[in-house]
């Protein structure tokens, strides 16, 4: 219920929202979770895998219980009732463990910003501050990022003062000097949640979430800051953790501080009457501050034997019963507490149970920046020992939970990281009250008969007697109890749960906490979004697209689009009532039969330039290049040292220190790679320059018996004739009034002219081709079937990295004569020379109707044995046929140079399709047609 | 994201770069000469050390220049960058 005054609330101003159904108020300042605890709200959601009612439990990030899907006003699952800010029109609903994502596109934008600093302060508490008012006081540039909508950490959710003022004010004023300066920058709604190499952090702001549908839209919703920080300082706190005893799961059991929090930072009291658990004199306070806020605090019920500090003098003059050296055995309570069962005997009346087992310093950060963490017997904690990264740990984030400490340490910490850039300058330390505090116990597990309701992880519903189970199926290592139980693998990560999993197993084991030791803390640190990870780069803008100096006539006449890596390749051609086999069938019969052209500037195309170029080609490619006679084509295969195909393409030698060398669509990038690897590593003596001209080029296919007809026509002072201009040669020429290189070269055993010329002119020369009026275009689709036909593969499709030039029936590329060449050498490898290779071969399928699916297996048998069915190989390429009047399909098959006329099984659904092994060159295997 | 201090443009990050594996394994003299065994051991066989471990990079968003690099494999600290052709420093 909320309190009459007090809290950072503006009770000035209602905010209404609704929750399962039922319309609530709320104020600004709120979070979801303390205006539900304002309404009376006491279940929050459903456990996961028991079905168990469960309430609000933590204040902050660490919540593992308060987890809501939002409704409005854009679905958002998962998210932590403690970390939403309250604002008009939220719609939320509560969850079983399990959100559901927006079934529409997110309408928000997102963005990414990249900064450098001097010194990045993680957290904007009591530690961090002073860290980055210290820092700041040199001169450095600053960045104090923090998860809170304002400054000021615990201070918020306590009644210390700093410096003679609330905490709070304090905090206030601090961060407005900080936003001052001109070299800091105060990040609010920031959460950093990576740590990478060398000091580069990742954090996510959250810049308009808190104003719902007030929201405005030219505003990025969240965006990701990607840090590079000289010196980081960690002052991220501390999360409470909790005890396992019966019942620990039940609404109206929170942590102390948490209760404390909802109390003085938000005006609300989570029960009226309370029972606080805890072996901690933090815990004591917190209970006086409850009592203050007007919670009838029944007992404090403390494990210690005798805690005697002032905290505890305190409650005894307020007449709070204090049953030391006792522990709570049970909460009780049907959907909610309604009493507590101490050791003592006493059975007491109670809605709210407050529980501290103790502090854990937040070393998530720290330990994903490889540091190392130790276990602190004293204060029963993990805390930070040392990382190879420049950064340290400030306050309650290394095991300093005092605030006078917290102030202390962080002026220090931020003074030290700042020394890295600038000159020093003392500041004074901010004065806070000291207080002393009797040593804490470190307590996790009260003693029971059966602990099936003792729960370690209320996120992942896992038990004390889970924990048991694990520990003794064997488990001996705290990751192996993990993933076999689970626990710490919910949203929440174990914030809470993770230590005293591991103190449960220690115990099980019989070996101290600090041998066992802890899971390994991995980014991100709190869920983000991948909207938010994606920012910009979605829809158009995801990755680059890349189109031909053809494109917009391809767009204009209809074109159907193929990705092939980046580039948009006109797919086929379909004419009105055409789908795409009648439109492959047409344009493939208007290649063999008549004349068609395609755009081919996809082609990578890198110059070779320099006086050892010829050298560098013979040592790549398998054949031998350097022979190339200027005005000669060549095609050629690259593998790599293991003599597997890397790429291939014909090479033109355009003068004798310069060679043109193409490559595949996909590979164009890949093959400049490799030849500047090959060059820069192994051979820099080689005096050979590379450069990729793929873009500076247009070039277009005229194929078919009637292309040299075509080109005439347009290129009339190019002799065109097959004595003149024989196969594999090429030619400068005019054609269609533009400066060209025409190349006889065939890609699909047809008579060819492949047309180069600079991209400026590639849509004029398309046009001019396409006005003749006896050219059809074509695409991807047919060029895939005319090369199928004549069995010439396409690298990547029909081979995958573990197929040799003599797999695919290309020894002839290979050459015998040149003493060495990339990949020689292993095929005299017994591997690559066994028989019983997969090498490439045609399939017709006894029905010539049928088109086998690509990835097809292969198997030898009509009918199938038991498994494990021996598979001897897949189909690798399958089409329909204009000029076979039938279906076709490529291979590769166990020994499959050798089984041509032999019948194998294609399993296709449920049926076994019958199919005839055949050479791969199926159609003019003479090679009789590429002269016209 | 590591910072690699490239040896031709300074400190860029990893994302600006190609990593090449091990350094100095160069290719052998003469393949020909070599038994199977050692053939499959130039091309399938790498050290994998915990520690500091010469590695090529190629600064393939930038310069485009491969270079050598001496990285801890289990800090990630980098000891030392240096051109192609130059000897193996000292890690400090």
């Amino acid at each position: 219920m909320r309190r009459d005054g007090g809290g950072r609330i503006d009770r000035s101003r209602e905010l209404r929202f609704r929750f399962d159904g039922q319309e609530y108020t709320g104020h600004p300042g709120d979070t979801l979770a303390s205006a539900l605890l304002a309404n009376g709200v006491r279940r929050v959601a459903t456990s996961v895998r028991l079905g168990r009612p469960r309430g609000i439990f933590a204040a902050g990030g660490e919540e593992p219980n308060a987890v809501v899907q939002i409704e409005e006003p854009f679905p958002e699952p998962m998210l932590p009732a403690t970390t939403v800010e309250l604002y008009d029109g939220l719609v939320a609903s509560s969850l079983a463990g399990q959100g559901r994502l927006a079934a529409g596109p997110d309408p928000a934008r997102y963005d990414a910003v990249h900064a450098h600093c001097d010194v990045l302060v993680v957290g904007a508490g009591p530690a961090g501050l002073a860290a980055a008012r210290a820092a700041a006081a040199t001169g450095a540039r600053v960045i104090l990022a923090d998860d809170q909508p304002e400054p000021g950490g615990s201070l918020l959710g306590s009644r210390d003062e700093v410096d003679g003022v609330p905490g709070a004010d304090w905090a206030a004023a601090t961060a407005a000097d900080l936003e001052g300066r001109p070299e800091v920058r105060v990040l609010r709604r920031t959460t950093v949640f990576g740590y990478y190499d060398d000091n580069y952090l990742v954090a996510v702001e959250r810049r308009t979430n808190h104003l719902g549908a007030a929201a405005p839209a030219h505003m990025a919703r969240e965006r990701i800051w990607r840090i590079r920080a000289r010196r980081v300082v960690l002052a991220t706190g501390a999360h409470e953790r909790p005890i396992a005893f019966a019942g620990n799961d039940l609404p109206g059991v929170m942590l102390a501080g948490a209760a404390r929090t909802y109390a003085t930072r938000y005006g609300v009291l989570p029960g009226r009457r309370a029972v606080v658990f805890a072996a901690n004199d933090g815990a004591h306070a917190a209970a006086l501050d409850l009592a203050d806020a007007g919670v009838d605090v029944a007992a404090v019920v403390d494990p210690r034997p005798a805690p005697g500090g002032p905290w505890a003098a305190r409650l005894r003059e307020r007449g709070v019963e204090l049953l030391a050296g006792h522990v709570v055995t049970a909460a009780r309570g049907d959907g909610q507490v309604s009493s507590v069962e101490t050791s003592s005997g006493a059975s007491i009346d109670a809605d709210l149970l407050l529980v501290s087992g103790g502090w854990n310093p937040v070393v998530h950060l720290y330990s994903q920046s490889g540091g190392t963490l130790r276990y602190d017997e004293t204060i029963g904690t993990l805390v930070p020992d040392g990382s190879g990264q420049a950064v340290e740990a400030a306050g309650a984030a290394r095991g300093v939970f005092a605030l006078p400490g917290c102030l202390a340490d962080g002026t220090g910490a931020g003074a030290r990281a700042a020394s890295a850039s600038r000159p020093a300058r003392p500041v004074d330390v901010p004065r806070a009250e000291e207080t002393a505090e009797d040593a804490p116990l470190a307590y996790w597990l009260v003693p029971a008969a059966d602990y099936t309701e003792h729960f370690v992880d209320l996120q992942r519903d896992v038990t004390v007697a889970d924990v048991h189970r694990a520990t003794g199926a064997g488990l001996r290592s705290v990751e192996h109890v993990k993933r076999y139980t689970t626990a710490g693998t919910a949203h929440d990560q174990g914030k809470t749960s993770g230590l005293l999993t591991s103190a449960v197993v220690a115990e099980a084991l019989g070996v101290p906490v600090a041998e066992l030791g802890t899971t390994t803390f991995r980014a991100p640190y709190q869920p983000v979004s991948f909207a938010a990870l994606a920012g910009r780069d979605r829809g158009a803008l995801h990755d680059p697209v890349r189109v031909t100096a053809l494109h917009e006539w391809h767009v204009a006449n209809g074109a159907l689009f193929e990705n092939v890596g980046q580039w948009k390749r006109p797919w086929y051609y379909p004419r009105p009532g055409e789908d795409m086999e009648a439109a492959v069938l047409r344009e493939c019969a208007a290649a063999r039969e008549g004349v068609a052209a395609m755009d081919a500037s996809t082609l990578g195309k890198i110059d070779v330039i320099g006086p050892d170029a010829g050298e560098f080609l013979d040592r790549l490619y398998t054949n031998l290049m350097s022979s190339l006679k200027v005005g000669s084509v060549r095609y050629g295969v690259m593998c790599r040292p293991d003599g597997m195909v890397f790429d291939d393409g014909t090479v033109i030698r355009v003068a004798d220190d310069h060679f043109l060398v193409t490559t595949t669509t996909g590979n164009a990038a890949a093959v400049l790679d490799w030849m500047e690897e090959w060059l820069q590593t192994e051979w820099p003596w080689l005096r050979v320059h590379l450069t990729s001209v793929t873009e500076q080029w247009a070039t277009v296919a005229l194929v078919g018996p009637g292309s040299r007809e075509v080109l005439a026509g347009l290129a009339p002072g190019l002799a065109v004739g097959v004595d003149d201009f024989p196969f594999m040669t090429w030619r400068e020429a005019e054609v269609a009034g533009v400066p060209a290189r025409v190349c006889r070269i065939s890609f699909s055993g047809e008579l060819a002219f492949e047309i180069n010329v600079t991209s400026w002119d590639g849509l004029r020369l398309w046009t001019a081709i396409m006005d003749t009026g006896l050219v059809t275009p074509y695409g991807t689709e047919t060029m895939h079937v005319l090369r199928a036909e004549k069995g010439y593969p396409i690298v990547g499709q029909d081979t995958d990295g573990t197929v040799t030039p003599h797999d695919l029936g290309m020894s002839w590329v290979v050459s015998k004569k040149k003493p060495d060449f990339v990949g020689k050498r292993s095929f005299s490898r017994a591997d690559t020379m066994r028989a019983d290779r997969k090498q490439l071969v045609g399939l017709l399928p006894e029905d010539p109707e049928v088109l086998l699916p690509e990835g097809t297996h292969l198997v030898a048998t009509g009918t199938l044995p038991e498994p494990p069915v021996p598979m001897l190989g897949h189909v690798t390429s399958s089409y329909r046929s204009a000029a076979l009047g039938r279906t076709f399909a490529l291979a590769l098959v166990r020994g499959g140079q050798g089984r041509h006329g032999e019948r194998l099984y294609a399993p296709v659904g449920d049926t076994l399709v019958p199919v005839t092994v055949t050479s791969h060159v199926l159609y003019d295997p003479e090679g009789a047609r590429r002269d016209g | 994201m590591l910072l690699i201090p490239c040896p031709w443009c300074g400190p860029r990050e990893e994302a600006e770069f190609h990593y090449g594996g091990q350094a100095h394994v160069a290719y052998p003299e003469d393949p020909a000469a070599l038994s199977d065994e050692e053939w499959a051991r130039y091309l399938f066989f790498r050290d994998n050390p915990k520690g500091v471990f010469a590695e090529r990079w190629s600064h393939s968003a930038g310069c485009r220049r491969w270079f050598n690099a001496l990285r801890d494999t289990a800090t990630n600290q980098i000891h030392g960058v240096y051109r192609v052709g130059e000897p193996r420093p000292v890690a400090s």
